[in-house]
């Protein structure tokens, strides 16, 4: 025990020398959580909206003017030409095209419908889909104003009889940063305790001094112990500051038990540090933990639900993800801080990341063993 | 008493056969030199004495102690420093021999007579961070914490390569002053100028130990009578030499060549002469008592005759 607290004293003195350890671990909580719950946001504002207006009539006007009044379209004049609004389309410049037909008002008048033609630069499918379902939200409106106020009802559907009130449950405004700030969380809480344990670990190997620890009677055990412990308070140090920049800056509820949260993340480190610790064992040298840290840091972040949901994964990627802790945070930290789950609500993945933390780090332990 | 007992030790890494069957006995209190060049098999029998490495076949007793089933005691009693530069850049002089001091329960104070020759010129120092030390101020530092429980056992690997020879020199007589403490000290170089600084050496190579005995003694074991050849343009004369099947084997030392006969020729200087060509007076050959280094060449040449011919 003894032993275990001078190799604590030296870690620390050590990583609080260390000029790259230093910004990384007080820095990259801000950076991360000013910069990416901003930028990692699905919400798509500022489309740019070409309108051909063929008709020029005052109900395709006022079409017009409903994109105009939207935050989410930038609208711009057409012209007459589909072809030239196309062109805008492909070189870039604009992102969805309308083109109205000419006799819009007078077939709305007429049959009670009509069409208009959406061109839509779908590269990126996700923001395609979203500028598609807002711009229907919007024609949608239309047409009921237009039902309104003509009080023809030749076109009435069945639909416009019923009325949907929506109540999004956990986040009622849909903000998209509220989501986001405990994903954020589980990257930085997974890349101190991934990253810089398994750096820290290999440096001791890369500079040789491990030659002089094997020497001494410090015990393998407690030297892992006294390497791990530093990130493993280091990461739940960070995981304060992210909640309290979520709680004061972003206004993120925090409806759960801290204690359960902490718990929870407690757990999850010492699953995440097992893996640093083993792929520790596997490399010699720094530049190759960055390495291999990216290949599992890569494929567990993009299949861990942080910007998609798990359940709409294809059943293989949901049978991988088992063995994804992250997947298990994400899922966890959510459910505690938005919607205030308490430890019977987590209890069945609190229960195996517990297991998954016992396999990881005895797993490591031993290879750590046979190898150093 | 032996101190030390390394018996019949092999250790392979894949193909490479880094030890072969090496066996030997340094005695207490003794300063004992494991010689050999680069490669020679030097590093990896130090590991395995020092319990960091385990052997393919055979057994290593320090104090009585075997050093794969008792590493405990073994490391108790064993001071060990690496080749390389093993201690912590980011921590200050004194921080590092606190550490090592604490891990094996004791202090810098209890320990302060003991290591004081070594660390005295390194004390106006303390305060620096062990990384922006000079070269023979590491070796210093790094032979301090090697020290700092207090060892009956020294193991140090080539701890003056890479080291200024005022360094060197230096170096030599603390190990020699430790030795008079009671110190046992086995120690590896690949300079054979420092093999005489020892009590007893060892010449290794290619994973083979070639002789044991005081450097005396190995000098006196020189089986061959030895030539040297001064003059000028030696490099051009050493091929003829190589050449000529009257030679053991030539090479060059310093300013001079050393040959070795298979048979003596009955006028020496004549038969240069000859050999080279050149008028009477180019060229002086001499007879020659051996230094290590000649020793040392000759028993490679046994070891491996081939390369004893063509490479040296």
């Amino acid at each position: 025990m003894r032993t275990i607290l001078f190799l604590l004293q030296k870690e620390f003195l050590q990583i609080f020398r260390n000029r790259l350890m230093l910004p990384v671990i007080f820095v990259l909580p801000l950076v991360q959580m000013l910069i990416l719950v901003h930028a990692a946001t699905l919400e798509m504002k500022k489309i740019d909206l070409v309108v051909v207006d063929r008709d020029l009539s005052s109900w395709s006007g006022r079409l017009a003017q409903k994109f105009m009044a939207s935050p989410f379209f930038r609208v711009h004049d057409g012209g007459n030409s589909r072809e030239d609004a196309q062109e805008l389309l492909r070189k870039g410049k604009a992102d969805m095209v309308m083109v109205i037909p000419a006799g819009f008002e007078r077939n709305m008048m007429r049959e009670g419908e009509e069409s208009v033609q959406w061109l839509v630069d779908a590269i990126n499918g996700t923001a395609a889909g979203l500028s598609h379902a807002y711009a229907s939200a919007i024609l949608a409106g239309f047409h009921r104003e237009w039902l309104q106020e003509t009080g023809n009802t030749a076109g009435m559907d069945i639909h416009s009889g019923i009325k949907v009130q929506e109540r999004y449950w956990y986040n009622p405004k849909l903000n998209y940063k509220i989501f986001m700030i405990p994903g954020i969380m589980v990257l930085l809480v997974t890349i101190i305790g991934m990253f810089l344990s398994a750096l820290n670990l290999v440096r001791e190997k890369e500079l040789g001094t491990i030659e002089q620890i094997n020497v001494t009677p410090i015990r393998k055990y407690q030297f892992i112990t006294g390497k791990l412990i530093p990130f493993w308070v280091i990461a739940l140090f960070d995981l304060s500051v992210g909640l309290s920049l979520g709680y004061f800056l972003f206004d993120m509820p925090v409806l759960g038990s801290l204690p359960v949260l902490f718990a929870f993340t407690s757990l999850y480190l010492v699953v995440i540090m097992g893996l640093g610790l083993f792929i520790s064992t596997m490399v010699s040298n720094q530049q190759q933990v960055m390495f291999m840290g990216f290949f599992f840091i890569i494929v567990f972040i993009l299949m861990s639900g942080i910007f998609t949901s798990t359940e709409t994964m294809p059943a293989w990627a949901q049978t991988v993800n088992i063995i994804n802790p992250l997947a298990y945070f994400m899922r966890v930290i959510r459910m505690i801080v938005l919607k205030g789950s308490g430890l019977a609500d987590i209890g069945r993945e609190m229960i195996l990341i517990g297991i998954y933390a016992v396999l990881a780090m005895s797993l490591a332990v031993w290879r750590y063993r046979k190898v150093a | 008493m032996e101190f030390l007992e390394v018996i019949r030790v092999s250790r392979s890494f894949g193909p490479v056969n880094a030890l072969k069957e090496v066996s030997f006995s340094v005695n207490r209190g003794e300063l004992f030199g494991l010689i050999g060049p680069d490669g020679a098999g030097k590093t990896t029998l130090f590991r395995i004495i020092a319990s960091l490495f385990l052997p393919d076949e055979g057994k290593i007793l320090v104090k009585g102690y075997n050093v794969v089933k008792d590493y405990k005691q073994v490391r108790r009693i064993t001071g060990y420093m690496p080749g390389r530069f093993s201690l912590y850049h980011d921590l200050t002089v004194e921080e590092n021999l606190s550490f090592y001091a604490t891990v094996f329960g004791t202090t810098l104070k209890d320990s302060a007579a003991y290591i004081h020759r070594v660390y005295s010129p390194l004390k106006p120092f303390r305060k620096r961070l062990a990384g922006k030390l000079s070269g023979g101020m590491k070796q210093k530092l790094a032979l301090s914490c090697a020290l700092i429980h207090r060892p009956e056992f020294l193991l140090l690997d080539e701890p003056t390569t890479g080291v200024d020879a005022v360094s060197r020199k230096e170096f030599w007589e603390m190990l020699e002053e430790l030795r008079n403490m009671g110190v046992t000290i086995l120690v590896s170089t690949p300079y054979m100028d420092e093999a005489g600084q020892c009590d007893r050496v060892a010449l290794i190579d290619h994973g083979k130990l070639l002789q044991t005995g005081s450097p005396a003694e190995i000098v006196h074991n020189f089986s061959a009578k030895l030539y040297a050849i001064r003059g000028r343009n030696l490099y051009a004369l050493l091929g003829r030499l190589r050449m000529s099947p009257e030679v053991k084997y030539a090479f060059m030392f310093g300013r001079e060549i050393h040959l070795v006969f298979y048979r003596v020729p009955g006028r020496p200087a004549r038969w240069l002469e000859n050999l080279s060509g050149s008028p009477q007076g180019t060229f002086s050959i001499e007879p020659l008592d051996p230094g290590m280094e000649d020793c040392f060449v000759e028993l490679m040449g046994e070891n491996h005759p081939v390369d004893g011919k063509e490479n040296i």
